[in-house]
């Protein structure tokens, strides 16, 4: 979705500012937001493109007043309700009255302190086995699509209808474009294209400079 | 999203339960704190694994890992032409692998190309050898310009790269997961791979600083 969170190439934010030997969490809920969201993930009820997708759905105008963990917190309750798994209803009533009881969820994922490291030390996730053909090569000249989907996309805006190189086939995928609306894996390669500065952005970037971004075949047509 | 105010969560009108100073919970606060304990009661997920994430993203998984790395590229040239044609098997030597870091693509910043990385729709970063983003890199002013004005980004942060240097910018939008390797400093001949690694600063790995110059060097 044409969402605010699509950044790339926005004016008017002012400067970035670095924050000097920033620790990890500012704040006793965010620790709490942060762990609840990745534990509740291997629930398996939702993958990180699902995940993604639900954050990208808070309202326009709720954005840059939102802060980070606050929308993981955000897409945490969303994805929960919708899922079955807690209800927006429950935790109203829990708000209220803190000592309301709820009846056990029995699931069979549940993270056990004992796997942390395990599940935590483990990459795998988006990358599969499926044996799919590649439609371009490294060294191909790729035209990127021009969509504006409603839901979720990991094609940037400023991307769509340019012209790029493609460098490296990463293989194959999940694609997240179909996995984030619920619509299965889809698995795809993915690639890393080149795209030169002035493409992008006009003749006033430097020649020679480039943004590099990995890309499915869905997203990509021959040149 | 790029709230760094610290009391801007801190609603007066939401007067909840009273913590040992007093302070009534922030509505944010009550929200975390009920979703947890329902999540607790389901059984959806168990308090002590909430605990032990907790402890590996603040003690355990960090930048130190990402410099030890950039420290052992410096000193050996097989490894670095390893960290460089895979990068996820190199930090995987090292024992650095896991969440958010499926592929890991290492960029070598030399006296021709600089390169920067940053995601613009989210927040994607090397979590097993950087740790959990800072709040500069998920932050609005950094995703936005970083594309569109990477010069002016590197230029601010006091790391501007001269005009005849390309600059290459990697947008973290699929699973594949960046690290810059930056360039060794000047007058380090000398120095053990330990002391390098206290050279290498976690933004010298995203590409908006440069390593530390030793002490007394200059």
């Amino acid at each position: 979705m044409n969402g605010l969170h699509d950044l790339g190439g926005m004016h008017g934010f002012g400067p970035v500012v670095i924050e000097p030997d920033e620790p990890p969490f500012h704040h006793p809920w965010e620790r709490r937001a942060f762990a609840i969201t990745l534990a509740a993930g291997y629930l398996g009820e939702w993958n990180i493109d699902q995940s993604r997708a639900m954050r990208e759905r808070l309202p326009a105008s709720e954005y840059f007043d939102t802060s980070y963990y606050e929308l993981w917190l955000y897409g945490l309750e969303r994805l929960l309700d919708a899922r079955g798994l807690v209800l927006n209803e429950e935790r109203a009533a829990r708000r209220q009255d803190p000592t309301v009881p709820v009846a056990r969820v029995d699931r069979v994922h549940v993270l056990a302190a004992r796997d942390v490291e395990r599940a935590f030390g483990t990459a795998r996730a988006a990358r599969t086995d499926d044996d799919v053909e590649a439609r371009h090569r490294v060294g191909d000249r790729v035209l990127t699509q021009t969509i504006n989907p409603v839901g979720h996309t990991r094609l940037p805006r400023y991307t769509r209808g340019k012209r790029g190189l493609v460098t490296v086939d990463h293989g194959v995928w999940i694609f997240a474009d179909s996995m984030g609306n619920d619509l299965g894996p889809d698995p795809q390669h993915v690639y890393n294209v080149r795209f030169e500065a002035r493409e992008l952005w006009g003749d006033g970037a430097r020649a020679g400079d480039a943004v590099y971004v990995d890309l499915w075949d869905d997203h990509l047509e021959p040149a | 999203m790029p709230d760094q105010d610290p009391d801007h969560n801190h609603d007066d009108d939401d007067v909840g339960e009273h913590r040992d100073h007093d302070a009534p919970l922030s509505d944010v606060e009550l929200r975390v704190r009920t979703l947890e304990s329902l999540l607790v009661d389901k059984g959806l997920v168990d308090p002590a694994a909430l605990d032990a994430i907790i402890d590996t993203y603040e003690t355990r998984v960090g930048p130190r890992n990402g410099a030890r790395i950039v420290a052992r590229a410096w000193v050996d040239p097989d490894f670095r032409l390893r960290l460089l044609a895979d990068g996820t098997a190199a930090a995987a030597e090292h024992g650095y692998e896991g969440r958010q870091t499926e592929k890991l693509v290492v960029l070598e910043n030399t006296p021709r190309v600089h390169n920067l990385v940053v995601c613009t729709l989210c927040s994607c970063y090397p979590w097993a050898v950087l740790g959990l983003p800072p709040i500069w890199y998920k932050s609005a002013p950094y995703r936005a310009r970083a594309v569109i004005d990477p010069r002016g980004v590197l230029n601010e942060l006091g790391a501007g790269v001269p005009d005849d240097r390309e600059v290459r910018v990697w947008d973290s939008t699929a699973e594949i997961r960046y690290m810059v390797l930056p360039e060794r400093p000047a007058g380090t001949e000398a120095m053990s791979e330990a002391e390098l690694t206290g050279l290498v600063t976690r933004d010298s790995m995203i590409g908006v600083a440069v390593a530390q110059a030793p002490a007394g060097a200059g």
